[in-house]
């Protein structure tokens, strides 16, 4: 009945009851020849989306990483996709504008990855739509959503004030993002703190002008070593 | 070679004797695509952070083994001295073992100097130990307490590296725990209020962790007073079953019984009046 | 000259790989006039969730629904053709597929990708052609089996020997009992394996509607 683990496809490490850990070494053949993204150069992080009364809105910061260089610091990653649609970012910089034309093929990993992670915006019918689609096609629908390290330092906080507040109102949204991006500033070493907000509503789609977190590092002068 | 003896006393310290058969079984059991059983780690989230008066730690209740829980109720946060704590996350056992040595030793130091312990010193103590390891001992801690120079927080990496920070998280939720900390910690809350702080970062972990879950423990330490709560808060709620899966009186049956008495003397019999006043 | 840690682990690279396991729990029942399907709603990767409300139970006709789990980007475009190969079939055919036709159709769909396959973990439970309850249960390159009963997924190793000892040969339970079982077990698996919580669903289908219900579980 079950695969003998032997003839696995996968790395052993994707079985059920074993954690998945990023695959390191091993040999490139199994799968043919590669001709897209295997490693992304030009790379933003994460990107944040929250639903809100009546709309919803994604931000990302502006930086293009190179590595540990923070090489473009003022690139966008959010795009008005048409009046309804937002779109915001996080991975490969270029296979993010390669992307304009080929939304409608992201399908089945082709094994020819774009190396991003999406997060779509809309509204249709009296409804917010929020999604995240992934390089593999992974894909779902929440109410609060977070790509890369945001799903660990922006998503507790965002889950946290959405269960206290299903029913944000577009400013207590916009809130909740800025203050998820300045603590992903703070925490991020791949994070900025000039960043732009999309959002959607009944009106229609437009991004907000790129704005600055407000920070604060009155800590640091109690941070002593001894 | 490894001893064989039961009668041969330890020598006290580490003992390396199957470091070379386990390298070599390894070795064998990954030409057949077989691994050596791991330690159990603990998936974690510990926090503390420094208030007012003193230290509060914090810390979920979960240990796992792979994506099985281990333990629903397990205690991270050790005694180390009257006035000293520590959160533990990483191997369950490196964990407890070098709190409890540091704690012994630390209680001979203070014994030997006459004075009560700092913080400094455990923390000292501890990375020692650990950086003499190299990482091996894969213990991750919080140490927290008062001494005679204030409040102190440090956290401890399991190569000895040390911090000494206003708040510090550390374990598998300690992103989602250091989230809650940078938006809202500040200097010189009250305990109220860090206490709450804490519990929120922990449930924070716990949430959003898979590491992490059950319940949260805390503990204060002020100059005066220590207060460890266990449990804090119970953030889960065990389901509630409405079947029983119990097995019925009588499942298991009783094929034989044999009943035999162990004959006995009766040598001497004393009978002492208890003391009723 | 290369450094200790070199030596050690020698260069690290990324590698693209096209799966992932995205955790979930399924089970079902066939009961003598019913079948019923469960499984919660984590979506989970690594140590994070992703969503706390994923739909795993699908209806793919009146009297037939898969249950899926593994990798979710995989179960997605699974979910997409068969319910488009199902559809084809009923405009070609003037009636619905059956449960087990759908199976069929299932098993080959995975078998086709042997070599590729997709990473799910499917059950297909329903209603055969006599109305009797069906449940068959596949592996991710379309082996499958008609059975009273199964769990597939994270906690499928917790949960099937449970079941064997309560569904011991013979034990015909009534949907509320199946229900109630069900949700028993689901409340222990959230409690010992991280990949199953938040929520559980179910769905029990019979010959007058497929019916859906969710109770919540743990959220740690």
């Amino acid at each position: 009945m079950a695969l003998s683990s032997d003839f696995l496809p996968w790395p052993k490490e994707h079985a059920p009851g074993q954690f998945y850990t990023f695959p390191v070494g091993g040999s490139v053949a199994d799968f043919g020849p590669i001709t897209r993204t295997q490693n992304p150069m030009v790379v933003g992080t994460s990107v944040l989306g929250v639903k809100f009364a009546g709309g919803v809105a994604v931000a990302a910061d502006m930086l293009g990483s190179y590595g540990s260089l923070a090489r473009f610091r003022n690139i966008s990653r959010v795009m008005r996709v048409n009046d309804y649609t937002v779109l915001a970012c996080a991975g490969d910089y270029a296979d993010y504008q390669y992307l304009h034309d080929i939304i409608e093929q992201m399908v089945r990993s082709k094994l020819n990855p774009l190396w991003n992670t999406i997060l779509v915006g809309g509204y249709h019918d009296e409804e917010s739509f929020l999604g995240y689609v992934d390089r593999i096609g992974l894909a779902y629908e929440s109410p609060v959503v977070a790509t890369g390290f945001g799903a660990f330092i922006a998503l507790p906080l965002m889950r946290d004030a959405h269960e206290k507040n299903p029913n944000m109102s577009k400013d207590e949204a916009l809130t909740l993002l800025e203050r998820c991006l300045k603590i992903l500033y703070y925490r991020d070493s791949r994070a900025f703190n000039r960043y732009e907000i999309a959002i959607v509503t009944k009106d229609g789609a437009t991004i907000l002008p790129p704005a600055s977190c407000v920070t604060n590092w009155e800590i640091a002068h109690f941070v002593r070593n001894e | 070679m490894a001893s064989v003896s039961a009668f041969e006393l330890p020598r006290g310290g580490f003992c390396f004797d199957n470091c070379r058969r386990n390298g070599m079984l390894g070795a064998e059991l990954a030409k057949h695509g077989a691994k050596l059983p791991k330690a159990r780690k603990t998936g974690t989230t510990i926090a503390g952070l420094i208030f007012k008066d003193g230290v509060v730690l914090g810390a979920d209740t979960r240990a796992t083994e792979d994506t099985i829980v281990a333990d629903k109720n397990c205690q991270k946060i050790h005694f180390i001295a009257p006035n000293i704590y520590c959160c533990g996350a990483g191997t369950a056992a490196d964990t407890e073992i070098t709190t409890q040595m540091i704690s012994s030793n630390l209680e001979l130091h203070s014994l030997s100097t006459g004075r009560k312990a700092r913080v400094a010193t455990a923390c000292c103590m501890l990375k020692q130990m650990l950086f003499r390891y190299q990482g091996h001992i894969g213990a991750s801690l919080v140490l927290g307490g008062v001494d005679i120079s204030g409040p102190s927080l440090y956290s401890i990496h399991p190569h000895g590296s040390t911090d000494k920070l206003p708040f510090v998280t550390l374990g598998s939720g300690s992103l989602a725990a250091m989230a809650v900390f940078e938006d809202r910690y500040k200097i010189n809350m009250e305990e109220e209020e860090a206490k709450a702080l804490v519990r929120d970062a922990i449930a924070s972990g716990i949430f959003n962790d898979l590491g992490s879950g059950s319940n949260i423990d805390i503990c204060v330490i002020t100059r005066d007073k220590i207060d460890y709560l266990r449990p804090y808060e119970e953030a889960n709620k065990k389901g509630d079953r409405k079947g029983n899966y119990r097995n019925k009186a009588g499942t298991a049956t009783i094929l034989s019984e044999k009943i035999k008495p162990i004959s006995f003397d009766i040598l001497e019999e004393t009978v002492q009046t208890m003391d009723t006043s | 000259m290369p450094t200790v840690m070199e030596d050690c682990v020698g260069a690290i690279q990324h590698r693209f790989s096209p799966y992932s396991f995205n955790g979930g729990t399924l089970l079902a029942f066939a009961g003598s006039d019913f079948a019923l399907l469960a499984a919660d709603s984590r979506l989970s990767e690594g140590f994070g969730i992703h969503n706390r409300n994923a739909a795993r139970l699908h209806k793919l006709s009146e009297s037939c629904v898969l249950a899926c789990c593994g990798f979710q980007g995989d179960c997605l475009s699974l979910l997409r053709i068969l319910e488009a190969r199902v559809k084809m079939y009923k405009q070609t055919h003037q009636r619905p597929m059956t449960c087990p036709a759908i199976a069929s159709l299932l098993s080959q769909l995975l078998y086709s990708h042997r070599f590729f396959p997709y990473y799910c973990y499917c059950l297909i439970a329903g209603l055969d052609s006599q109305g009797q309850g069906a449940v068959f249960s596949f592996d991710p390159v379309g082996s499958y089996e008609r059975v009273p009963f199964s769990s597939l997924g994270s906690a499928s190793a917790q949960l099937q020997p449970l079941l064997d000892s309560q569904l011991s040969s013979g034990v015909q339970l009534s949907a509320s009992q199946a229900e109630q079982l069900a949700r028993d077990v689901f409340v222990s698996a959230a409690e010992r394996d991280v990949y199953t919580g938040d929520s559980v669903q179910v769905c029990l289908v019979s010959s007058v509607e497929v019916h859906r219900d969710s109770h919540s579980l743990r959220k740690d």
